[in-house]
């Protein structure tokens, strides 16, 4: 009689795709929170709205696939992909930008790539970007303003909703730019110093940004610990950051400071949730250190130079161009091997 | 005496489940009526049969001899009468047949004459004899590696160009659910002392370190009790080494207690390591010391579908089925059991195997125990398997590799240095059954490795084959070439001659001699018209070729009597 | 300043430049020559050595000759898919096809098999056996060196008895290895139907 007969090892630590994406999801928490507290209920409907659109779009490609629809809604990565697109779009970003961006997002730079794993750019930020290089406008100026900011209630949940769902541009008062944005006009028109800079951000920890910014690394603290994922990508980019920050960046007048490049935009979020993603980051631990401080000097430069307030996106995806040949580069030192591997295998 | 202890890269923490089976002392099953025993038990060589059908054979009695170095001698577990040398499956996860002897027991146990070392030699100690005489000892009572490898115990002791610093013996048995060693080390510590000081003599080392880890602190205890009592070679130290699996792996062993690493194509005895399971050196003792063969071992029986799970000595070659039926087990459905322990261990294909030198553990398993593996999932490169691979391999570049088939790349990044350990598969979130794809690459480069060997060779062997084709064609040629030569020569003397000749000799013996020719040739042309003919008739497509052989032959008939006419016409004109 | 001398100015750094990047290019020829085998003995190398014919030419070297030359890459059956996918990768052309007219790609290795009770000793197969796989003498059994035969089966045809089989290569505990793990899930919908022989 046959028995049954399976390859070794026959236990496993129980662990499972679906609970490394929602570990992630519930990391988020904690800065969801703080967004929604100072900056109103906008991030919480684009996070609904994406959630909806992505499991719609990842269910409509998966059929037409011909792949199992339920197995693969069930393993979370679409919801993942759509909380980290709610988080890191403006909170008044109208609702078509938002499917859009989502729907790139599954469809083009997951699905179409074979779907999950199989993607070589982080599919939230190609979503991102396709939104921000196409809607300038609509990203740049959504940003909610917090009370501290604006000196104004936030708006009630009807009033967000209403302005995501009818596209209509929100009053100046509720809205603006992000204070990286900010920072950055106020050089080129040559008018800062210490005293503005108090003035504009209503001094340290005031303005929710930073709050939020604290928050995601608390979660990605929290990631780290239950060892979702490692230091190396994390520590490299915000090291590889500062440096650039207090190399090039020391005149405060002429660059934006060291605070708020780590403590306001995407900087957080981008270092613990969006750089580190495993599909398509670098996966050799000293792969991982130059994947991240490469993510972490796009930044820099990108923020600096470029025209667009906020840069993790660009340099995320930059990088994602470069993981398969870093990775190959860095394979560690086997175990009885004197010399790492490098490269590729030389042809016979 | 303290030792730093180095620490591996990766490693894991699977529950031990070790517990169920040490509540009970280590036990024997009743005698089974039939014992199968397969020539191969070992890494290496299989042993050949020295006994027939029908040959009664005493226990203890070498039934397959050992086939060079690398291999070991099969014993006869009790005595019987053998019933039969024929295929049958064993304890390999293939299910293939292989050559097996089965004994018939006959219940009387009657050894065969065993005398122990001493006796043997007439020796009182270690040091008196020679080691060869020793190792021969140990080879001939057919001790290989009882840690699940098999590996020829006194193959690794011979001398080589390295000298040995150290001796390990591996009593790690990091695996989980398997206590065969750790039962062995807290009933038999003395033996496994006694076994460790024969091969740290044989070794030559300077230090012998015998490593548990720290989950087993009874059998700790048990070998420093022993270690004072027995008061043997100071340079025998117990190391406690943390619970990490694999601490138990060779490779990882030698590196936790030297720091050094074994080379990738290289053996522990490069960098002066010699390792040694526990239950080797027990069985080495037993066989120095008592004269026994490796008969018997330890075998753990364990998993919830196990109603007495515990440890048995149980002899070589008994029927899987015999030592369920002594341990409770309760068949499952869908039926599972797996020989070694949950990480390492292959499921067996079919139920009436033997237990053989290397059964360390028979695993039944429930389903709710160990559930079966679900549906793989993509890899999302999270890097688990990076963290966890105690070789510093990149386990999931590996499956991409072996899954695209590019084979290149694969040992490119070095596929050949997993040791299939099970860590990767362990902690991926994905589910994938990693170590299976990388042991179906290796496979398939080993397979197109021989291919390529082997077309090599058919490649060679057509290129001589040609030549030689070529050599004999060109000699053939050269032997025609040589021939027609001589031929020409000789005709050109002969004509030289006949002219001669024919200037001397009369023109009446020259009529004579073309009449005769005439006769000749006429003969020629009736017999070419006759074969030309019977071609015809026969309708076949040589009749063209013999029409114009005829034709020449005439041509020939003409000239000569032409000639004739022309001689006797000068005749006419001289008379 | 005269045009010319502008001209003149103008080409020395020039020709110092192409002076320069001559010597380097030609240090490059040196010193990174590549030692390549000449392409039919890379694409013998490719081919399996069974010296069957069944491409028509009389062994494998011929046809890699043959393929140099620039016959088509499909005529090897026991070389199959991936000798075919492994000659286009090397000249930098489309796999095809194997050409069905010189045969199929068999699933298991074959090994001739001379069943030695009926040969009568022609010797015939053995001079067919084009990688003198047989061993035997004139009047004397004939018999098969099992690990030399290629499975070329040239030596069936020529038997006046028949007592040639070509019988599979079975697997033995020592070259038995673990499947790869099968998972529809993995396979994409097209691959699924190819693999499994019914559409999904």
């Amino acid at each position: 009689m046959a028995l049954l007969t399976i390859s070794s090892p026959h236990t496993h630590n129980n662990n499972s795709t679906t609970k490394v994406m929602l570990t992630v999801a519930l990391a988020t928490l904690p800065g969801l929170f703080v967004l929604t507290g100072f900056f109103g209920w906008g991030t919480l409907i684009n996070i609904a709205l994406a959630s909806v659109t992505a499991l719609a779009f990842e269910a409509a490609t998966l059929k037409l696939r011909q792949r199992p629809v339920s197995f693969y809604l069930k393993d979370g990565s679409a919801l993942l992909t759509a909380l980290l697109l709610g988080l890191a779009l403006p909170p008044f970003t109208p609702y078509w930008v938002t499917i859009v961006a989502v729907g790139f997002a599954i469809v083009f730079a997951k699905q179409l790539y074979g779907g999950l794993g199989q993607n070589p750019f982080n599919p939230a930020m190609a979503g991102y970007a396709l939104v921000l290089v196409s809607f300038p406008v609509q990203l740049t100026t959504t940003w909610a303003l917090s009370t501290q900011m604006s000196g104004q209630e936030v708006l009630s949940f009807a009033e967000t909703a209403s302005a995501i769902f009818t596209g209509l541009p929100v009053a100046d008062a509720y809205s603006g730019a992000t204070p990286l944005d900010v920072y950055k006009n106020l050089i080129s028109s040559g008018t800062t110093d210490s005293a503005a800079n108090q003035n504009t951000f209503n001094g340290w920890l005031n303005g929710g940004w930073e709050w939020a910014n604290l928050a995601f690394l608390a979660g990605g603290l929290f990631l780290l610990y239950k060892r979702i994922i490692t230091w190396h990508i994390p520590v490299s980019m915000l090291i590889a950051l500062s440096l650039c920050s207090l190399i090039i960046g020391w005149d405060q007048d002429l660059y934006t400071p060291l605070s708020l490049h780590l403590l306001s935009g995407a900087t957080m979020l981008g270092a613990f949730y969006i750089a580190t993603d495993p599909a398509s980051a670098s996966t050799t631990p000293r792969g991982k250190i130059i994947y991240g401080a490469g993510v972490g000097v796009l930044l820099y430069v990108i923020r600096t130079w470029g025209t667009y307030p906020d840069a993790v996106a660009f340099a995320v995806l930059l990088m994602n161009f470069a993981a398969p040949l870093i990775d190959s580069w860095t394979q560690p030192r086997t175990y009885g091997h004197k010399k790492a591997k490098r490269g590729l295998p030389k042809a016979n | 005496m303290n030792l730093t202890l180095h620490r591996f890269h990766g490693g894991i923490h699977p529950a031990q489940n070790k517990e169920q089976s040490t509540h009970q002392p280590i036990k024997s099953i009743p005698l089974p009526s039939q014992l199968i025993l397969p020539v191969r038990q070992h890494s290496g060589t299989p042993a050949k049969p020295i006994v027939s059908v029908g040959d009664s054979v005493l226990k203890g009695q070498v039934i397959a001899e050992a086939v060079g170095h690398r291999s070991v001698p099969i014993h006869a577990p009790s005595s019987g009468v053998v019933s039969a040398i024929e295929d049958r499956t064993t304890s390999h996860p293939s299910g293939l047949p292989e050559l097996c002897i089965i004994i018939d027991t006959d219940g009387l146990e009657q050894w065969c004459e065993h005398p122990n070392l001493f006796n043997k030699t007439d020796c009182q100690s270690l040091s008196d004899l020679p080691n060869e005489e020793i190792l021969e000892h140990i080879q001939n009572s057919g001790i290989a590696g009882l840690g699940g490898a098999g590996f020829p115990t006194a193959l690794k002791l011979y001398k080589t160009k390295h000298h040995t610093h150290t001796l390990i013996i591996n009593g790690a048995e990091c695996e989980p659910y398997i206590t065969a060693d750790d039962m062995l080390m807290r009933e038999r510590a003395d033996h496994v002392i006694q076994g460790a000081q024969i091969l740290l003599h044989l070794s030559e080392a300077k230090r012998c370190l015998i490593a548990v880890e720290d989950n087993k602190p009874e059998a700790i205890r048990a070998l420093h009790e022993s270690l004072q009592v027995l008061k043997v070679n100071p340079a025998i130290q117990i190391v406690s080494i943390p619970t990490v699996y694999p601490s138990g792996g060779e490779k990882q062993l030698i590196k936790i207690l030297t720091g050094e690493e074994v080379p990738t194509d290289g053996i522990p005895a490069d960098i002066g390591v010699i390792c040694q399971n526990v239950g080797t050196a027990a069985a080495v003792y037993r066989a120095v010391y008592f004269g026994e063969p490796l008969i018997s071992r330890i075998t753990t029986a364990t998993g919830d579908a196990i109603k007495q799970p515990g440890n048995y000595e149980v002899l070589i070659g008994t029927p899987l089925p015999h030592f369920l039926e002594h341990t409770g087990y309760i068949a499952q459905q869908p039926e599972r059991i797996i020989a070694g322990g949950s990480l390492m261990g292959f499921t067996l294909p079919e139920l009436n195997v033997p237990l053989i030198k290397t059964s360390n553990c028979i695993l039944a398993p429930t389903t709710s125990e160990l559930p079966l593996n679900d549906l793989a999932m993509e890899c999302i490169r999270c890097g688990q398997c990076v963290s966890a691979c105690p070789q510093g391999l990149l386990p999931h570049q590996l499956y991409w590799f072996s899954k695209a088939q590019d084979h290149e790349k694969a040992e490119q990044h070095n596929i050949f240095d997993c040791i299939e350990c099970g860590a990767c598969s362990f902690v991926c979130p994905s589910h994938i059954p990693l170590v299976q794809y990388y042991r179906h690459t290796k496979g398939e480069i080993r397979t197109e490795r021989l291919a390529q060997q082997k077309s090599e060779i058919a490649r060679q062997r057509y290129e001589n084959r040609n030549e030689r084709l070529a050599r004999i064609e060109a000699e053939r040629a050269a032997a025609r070439e040589a021939r027609a030569k001589a031929k020409a020569e000789a005709d050109a003397l002969r004509e030289k001659q006949e002219a001669e000749a024919a200037a001397t000799a009369s023109p009446d013996s020259q009529i004579e001699d073309l009449e005769r020719k005439i006769l000749a040739q006429q003969d020629r042309v009736t017999k070419a018209q006759k074969s030309h003919q019977a071609a015809q008739e026969a309708n076949l497509d040589t009749a063209d070729i013999l029409f114009k052989a005829v034709e020449k032959q005439q041509t020939k008939l003409q000239q000569l009597e032409q000639e004739l006419i022309a001689l006797r016409n000068n005749v006419t004109q001289e008379n | 300043m005269s045009m010319l001398w502008i001209l003149l100015l103008a080409a020395i750094p020039l020709v110092i430049l192409a002076m320069f990047s001559g010597a380097l290019l030609g240090f490059a020829e040196v010193r990174f020559k590549v030692e390549g085998n000449p392409i039919a003995d890379q694409l013998n190398d490719i081919l399996p050595q069974t010296q069957c014919g069944q491409c028509g030419y009389p062994g494998c070297r011929p046809y890699a000759e043959a393929i140099a030359a620039g016959e088509k890459i499909n005529k090897c059956p026991p070389g199959g898919e991936s000798t075919i996918a492994a000659i286009a990768d090397l000249l930098g052309v489309e796999p095809e096809p194997l050409d069905a007219e010189h045969g199929v790609e068999d699933d298991v290795p074959l090994v001739a098999f001379i069943r030695e009770e009926e040969c009568i000793g022609c010797t015939k197969c053995i001079q067919a056996c084009p990688v003198d796989a047989i061993v035997g003498a004139a009047k004397q059994m004939h018999t098969v060196i099992s690990d030399e035969c290629t499975g070329c089966d040239l030596c069936v045809e020529p038997c006046p008895v028949d007592c040639i089989d070509m019988i599979p290569v079975e697997t033995t505990i020592n070259d038995w290895f673990w499947q790869a793990p099968s998972n529809n899930l993995e396979l994409i919908a097209t691959d699924r139907q190819t693999v499994t022989g019914e559409p999904s």
